[in-house]
């Protein structure tokens, strides 16, 4: 495929706010997870929230939209300049040539949860103050965003669960490639909501403690909210030294199970693939993939085998989910933003909360940082359904 | 096609050609068998309208789910499950079916998909509220033109129960599905030369009264005027619009 140039990026999660809070985490091997207190929430386990969001206000033309979902979008967008970058892009090529792909699970779920609480003693109805398009409909973000930004162009929502705003990256690239549209807003959004903490401990796959991908003894996932975004166009004749890329994009089906990934994971295995041939490299021109990792006994066994079976035990290879947490639908905008740190700071973050690696396991994970110099790196996101994206950013030449 | 008096596109062809009158029946749904037997039992209408399109288009279009990657579209997740697992977080004892949560994702028919057809394809799964229908149309379309490959176009729709159907009232069950190839077959109906651009035309309806108010009432069956120039087999164009301020135009060219 063409590359595609990221011309800027920004991020909010409980590491802090933007590209600078998270790298500095990296840096100290912090977490930001803590024991769950959210809500009427009474689970035990540890949740990664952006502090502040109840007191946040959507810009006050948008007030249908309020909800925590698309308060943390904007709270994004006047994050890292990323507003303002848009700005010069719809102006360099107009505001219907600007595409916007969000992703995200949940949407504005929480203000469902919260009208249900609500309704009318007799005839049983909905709350009047409850917005149902402006939030709970998974395109609200995606109308949001474009409605904030001012944007006209093409827009819609991927919302293929834990791929979700890994999946946007090529839906922009292939509009872009298209004539559709010249430019695009990419990211994803997931906020805390009682659907998702009860829904996964039901499912027993939440932890009690910090997630610890790749440990022996490793027993769930830690929920987290964030957003990321990312502005794409198309890459210039020449691209600027060190500017970092869209090279390649693999993506496939496990056809195997809703909510446990293939054994062996086959799937995985198809999309990573794809990512290096659409991106006409070798395994060992990557020199790090932040993994899908997300402390799941099923997960991380998976995933172990589908990235041995093509990088073997050499290439660095890591989990960021003990720091941020599991966005769900904001996981892949934010690791491929991880991604993009790594390269940028010349540092491969090693996993934290790990204590013991599984045996079983056999790629070259890391538990410690390490400066090096990074140019390419492979990014994974597998969600519910079966839905595999994995993303290859890296340095122009 | 599957929708309230539209058992199937060979069925429909007549009705979307204005050689019959259509006539209201409700939505008859059912599980396909290419699913488990215990999926069969616990996946919602939306997965069942989703399945059954998809299969209805490859079968026509002569082509394995295994060859051919996937666009699902819909303007909401699973309804029901959505009332149930709120219902479940309003009282106290917030019992979640786990089921009932892995099948609440917006993209549980494309899972379910893959599942019973055993394709690794990609596939995704989109939302454009009311638009849901020209989103996944425009997105098949360019990923034929871009990557060379055959697309299933999947698009489905269904009524939310109450409380939810007074705000969000959507009247009817509905499903479609259309294979779009980068180059004609012996089996391509027609070739679509499809525009995305700012609002300039009056939206395309359906001439019917019964058919006007399933396009209008149901997100999904906004691509009723395209089936209905397909059926008539003449070529022609329809708008439909992606509010606020765009559409999408799509010129019908059928093939002999």
């Amino acid at each position: 495929m063409r590359p595609v140039a990221i011309s800027e990026i920004s991020i909010v999660n409980c590491l802090g706010v933007g590209q600078g809070a998270t790298i500095a985490a990296m840096r100290e091997r912090r977490s930001g997870l803590a024991s769950c207190n959210f809500e009427t929430a009474m689970l035990d386990t540890c949740i990664g929230q952006v502090p502040g969001l109840d007191a946040f206000h959507v810009r006050s033309d948008l007030n249908a939209y309020d909800c925590r979902n698309n308060r943390l979008a904007q709270f994004g967008l006047q994050t890292d300049g990323f507003a303002d970058a848009v700005a010069a892009a719809t102006e360099k090529y107009g505001a219907q040539r600007v595409g916007v792909f969000m992703g995200t699970s949940t949407s504005g779920i929480l203000q469902t949860e919260i009208a249900y609480r609500h309704r009318d003693v007799i005839s049983k109805a909905l709350p009047a103050d409850y917005h149902y398009a402006q939030t709970q409909n998974s395109f609200s973000i995606a109308d949001f965003v474009q409605s904030y930004l001012g944007l006209q162009g093409p827009a819609f929502v991927i919302s293929s669960a834990c791929s979700s705003s890994a999946k946007v990256f090529a839906h922009a690239a292939r509009m872009m490639t298209a004539g559709v549209c010249d430019a695009a807003v990419v990211g994803g959004v997931d906020t805390l909501c009682l659907t998702t903490l009860y829904g996964f401990n039901s499912l027993q796959l939440l932890s009690p403690a910090p997630c610890r991908p790749y440990d022996v003894e490793r027993d769930g996932i830690s929920i987290g909210e964030g957003a990321g975004f990312a502005l794409l166009e198309r890459a210039a004749e020449s691209p600027a030294a060190g500017a970092i890329m869209l090279l390649g994009i693999g993506e496939s089906c496990d056809a195997y199970h809703m909510s446990t990934p293939h054994p062996e994971g086959l799937g995985a295995r198809l999309a990573m693939q794809s990512a290096l041939d659409t991106a006409q490299l070798a395994p060992n021109d990557v020199d790090y993939i932040n993994l899908h990792g997300t402390a799941t006994k099923a997960n991380d066994a998976s995933e172990d085998q589908a990235v041995f079976a093509i990088f073997g035990g050499k290439t660095p290879v890591s989990s960021t989910k003990g720091a941020t947490g599991h966005l769900l639908g904001a996981s892949g905008i934010t690791e491929a933003i991880i991604a993009m740190l790594a390269i940028r700071n010349e540092l491969l973050p090693g996993g934290i909360n790990t204590k013991d690696i599984d045996p079983a396991l056999q790629c070259n994970y890391l538990l410690e940082n390490r400066d090096a110099e990074v140019r390419r790196v492979l990014t994974n996101s597998f969600g519910f359904g079966g839905s595999n994206c994995s993303l290859l950013l890296g340095t122009a030449g | 096609m599957i929708g309230p008096g539209l058992c199937g596109w060979q069925a429909s062809r007549p009705l979307l050609a204005g050689a019959t009158t259509y006539v209201h029946a409700p939505t008859v749904v059912t599980a396909s068998e290419l699913l488990p037997p215990a999926e069969r039992r616990r996946v919602g209408i939306p997965v069942k309208l989703a399945i059954a399109a998809g299969c209805e288009a490859l079968l026509h279009a002569a082509r394995d789910a295994t060859a051919t990657a996937s666009v699902f579209t819909s303007s909401q997740g699973d309804g029901e499950n959505l009332h149930q697992i709120c219902e479940a977080l309003a009282t106290t004892e917030r019992n979640i079916s786990p089921t009932r949560f892995h099948n609440s994702v917006h993209n549980a028919p494309a899972g379910y998909w893959s599942i019973a057809t055993r394709s690794r394809k990609p596939s995704t799964s989109l939302c454009g509220h009311d638009s849901s229908f020209a989103a996944g149309l425009l997105d098949a379309a360019v990923q034929v033109v871009v990557d060379a490959n055959p697309v299933v176009l999947i698009a489905y729709d269904q009524a939310y129960p109450e409380p939810l159907h007074t705000i969000r009232p959507i009247n009817a069950s509905f499903g479609m599905a259309l294979v779009l190839t980068p180059q004609a077959t012996r089996q391509s109906f027609a070739s679509l030369d499809i525009c995305f651009g700012p609002h300039q035309e009056s939206e395309t309806r359906m001439q019917s009264a019964g058919l006007e108010a399933l396009r209008s009432g149901v997100p999904a069956a906004r691509s009723l005027p395209l089936l209905g120039i397909l059926a008539r087999k003449v070529a022609e164009t329809v708008v439909i619009d992606c509010p606020p301020g765009n559409q999408l135009r799509i010129a019908v060219t059928p093939c002999c």
